[in-house]
């Protein structure tokens, strides 16, 4: 019942203050959004570190399932962007990859690939961001480090998804060669994390969107999603990918994420 | 400076031996105990069934025409003292239809590795690969080249060593190895294809050194990223991986080669910039030996297109120099080469990738075309397709012995 009277009261408030207050500069809606960007970058700060194990799981357009499985280790650089590792365990022919990534907040991330047969730390260029990541919905720039400087923002209006007070976002890719024109983001009012994100191609056609379930807080602070949907609109293909085993403050240090400490990863 | 390595490498052997191990691992239990604690674990094991296929008849009658060949591989893994010590089993056999020189096993890794923050200690059989040019890997001298498994170059022998390696954040990584047994290189049989005309003889090797394959060699690396920039400088010490070979007449009818091991000093430079999508790539070298001096390099770019043509394809461009300046003298086909190269990634769930080059002598017109390809079939097997052609070769080129060896290869491996 008390949800009910919510959901009737919403728009009558919403439409009272739009009568009352003064119709929003432009420039108020790019500080606005801005600002929520970065009260979800702050409020996310002083994780230190965490580990985490994934797996994806890929759907064609007739529902057939191939799995991935990859382990993650991520430590927080507050200066610059984050470092990260990533450990693919399946297939089985790529077991032992490896891929070091050190994201950066105003150029492009460095990214070193180890191929375990041939013992060979490899330098790639981090330019693919648009690329499917690993045959998946995701593209690379949907699972890189989300700094608040590779985007400009814009709020656009508050909105409910789930029973949850949301504010809508807009943000557009300040970076090279990204396969979006911008995204739509629900970033809920309550934990400030998404819990939605639409993704428009470079013709501006919506072409994925990113449903974030089942949010659980870690040491008191962090909200981190269990499971993403990636439904793909214009192929029909879909990706979940469940993140299991989080571990925040492991102490790791940046001695782990090196060139060297790639080649003895397992 | 040698005295100064072994110093440096015996401090690594003592560090790495078990009585050691267990008073710095602050632990109350033994080696032993540790030891028995841990299980191996099996991280991969891979079963390959190859064919290939030549498309001409054989330069020699004793050659075959169609080959099957059958190879398994695994990796074991034990890790104690918390993921510190780390010790690494890699088995490998091949079991070959046409040639007996290829029927042969190898230990590719058999090695301890202590891992510390600012210090690595490893000691056992191991790999270690230098370098980051795609047609040719000149800095790469620590394994031999296991050249009968496939002839680019890129199959390697376990290595014997003992290694320690300094990093730091700052200044950047110190590598330093002692290789006390030289491995010889592998060559195809009488019946083997892919070979030179006469064939090698690969049971009397000859060594400049007296200690014949037990000489000591070593090596150092340093290598640091600078931004865009990775950069290694090294240097070895010790019998050529490469050999000279000398005609030898058995009988008046049975000619052979036999491989002359020298000993040299190599010291290099390998350098890499990542621009964006462009990766440009440089390995130098400056070897001398009482046989010879002489310089080479390879030298080039790789420009990556992703998303090309509103796809979710990558097409990279490579385009690589070689060059070495002996010249006609020079003991590999890349004396002053160009190689150009298209490379294919799909980008889809099983990870279809093809890479084709071509190889141009820019002396003498000879060619040659590589293609590979591969693509997973399922969860756990991949099919990899190989074709390599060449032509325009003249008499006295190194690769005239494989003239009639145009051939198409494809191997499945199952993943376990």
């Amino acid at each position: 019942m008390l949800k009910l009277t919510k959901l009737i009261s919403c728009p009558i408030i919403c439409l009272s203050m739009s009568i009352i207050s003064p119709p929003a500069f432009a420039e108020d809606l790019v500080a606005k959004g801005l600002n929520i960007a970065k009260k979800v970058d702050f409020l996310d700060t002083g994780y230190e570190d965490l580990s985490a194990d994934m797996e994806m799981i890929l759907r064609n357009r007739q529902g057939k399932e191939t799995r991935r499985k990859m382990r993650n280790k991520t430590l927080e650089y507050v200066k610059d962007g984050d470092k990260s590792l990533m450990i693919f365990d399946s297939p089985k022919d790529v077991k032992g990859t490896a891929l070091l990534t050190f994201s950066h907040k105003k150029k492009s991330d460095d990214q070193w690939l180890y191929l375990p047969v041939l013992k060979r730390v490899k330098r790639i260029s981090s330019s693919n961001k648009s690329g499917p990541f690993m045959g998946s919905e995701f593209a690379y720039e949907d699972l890189s480090s989300q700094e608040v400087e590779k985007y400009t923002y814009k709020f656009i209006k508050d909105e409910m998804i789930d029973n949850q007070n949301c504010f809508v976002i807009e943000r557009k890719p300040r970076y090279k060669r990204s396969g979006y024109k911008r995204q739509l983001l629900w970033i809920s009012q309550k934990i400030y994390q998404p819990l939605k994100i639409d993704f428009f191609d470079r013709k501006n056609t919506l072409l994925k969107t990113l449903i974030f379930k089942d949010y659980k807080q870690y040491s008191q602070k962090f909200w981190r999603a269990s499971e993403l949907f990636m439904q793909n609109h214009q192929n029909g293909k879909s990706t979940t990918l469940k993140w299991n085993n989080y571990q925040f403050k492991n102490g790791y240090k940046s001695s782990h994420f090196s060139k060297n400490s790639l080649k003895r990863l397992r | 400076m040698k005295k100064i390595i072994v110093f440096l490498m015996a401090c690594s052997l003592l560090t790495t031996s078990p009585i050691t191990l267990a008073d710095s691992s602050r632990q109350s239990n033994n080696f032993f105990d540790a030891w028995k604690e841990t299980s191996w674990e099996l991280n991969t094991a891979s079963l390959s069934l190859e064919a290939r296929y030549f498309f001409n008849e054989a330069t020699s009658s004793k050659q075959h025409k169609a080959n099957l060949s059958a190879s398994f591989e695994s990796t074991f893994y034990k890790n104690m003292y918390d993921d510190k010590l780390l010790l690494t089993f890699t088995p490998f056999l091949r079991a070959d239809q046409g040639d007996k020189e290829r029927t042969h096993g190898d230990i590719r890794e058999f090695i301890a590795l202590w891992a510390d923050e600012t210090w690595e200690a490893s000691a056992g059989i191991g790999k270690v690969y230098w370098g980051v040019a795609e047609s040719s890997h000149l800095v790469d001298i620590i394994n031999q080249t296991d050249l009968i498994e496939n002839i680019d170059g890129e199959d390697k022998l376990g290595q014997p060593m003992i290694s320690l390696t300094f990093i730091n954040e700052d200044y950047g990584t110190l590598a330093t190895y002692l290789l006390p047994k030289f491995r010889e290189r592998t060559f195809p049989g009488v019946k083997g294809r892919l070979r030179s005309i006469p064939h090698v003889d690969n049971d009397s090797p000859v060594y400049q050194s007296s200690q014949r394959d037990n000489h000591l060699d070593y090596a150092l690396r340093y290598s640091k990223t600078l931004g865009d920039f990775d950069i290694g400088l090294s240097h070895f010490s010790g019998t050529s991986r490469e050999p000279i070979f000398n005609v030898q007449f058995k009988t008046p009818s049975n000619i052979v080669l036999i491989p002359n091991y020298f000993l040299i000093k190599q010291s290099s430079l390998d350098f890499q910039a990542t621009i964006e999508e462009w990766l440009f790539k440089f390995e130098g070298i400056y070897r001398s030996s009482d046989n010879d001096n002489y310089f080479a390099a390879v030298g080039g770019f790789e420009y990556t297109h992703s998303g090309a043509f509103d796809s979710s394809y990558d097409i990279g461009y490579l385009l690589e120099y070689n060059f070495d300046d002996r010249k006609d003298k020079a003991l590999t086909p890349f004396q002053n080469d160009i190689f150009a190269g298209l490379r294919m990634v799909f980008n889809d769930e099983q990870s279809t990738e093809f890479l084709l080059g071509f190889i141009i002598d820019a002396d003498n017109q000879g060619h040659s075309i590589n293609l590979e390809g591969n693509r997973r079939i399922g969860d756990s097997m991949k099919l990899t397709i190989e074709s390599r052609i060449y032509s325009h070769f003249p008499q006295n080129s190194l690769l005239s012995g494989f003239k009639n060896d145009d051939y198409l290869q494809a191997e499945l491996a199952y993943y376990f």
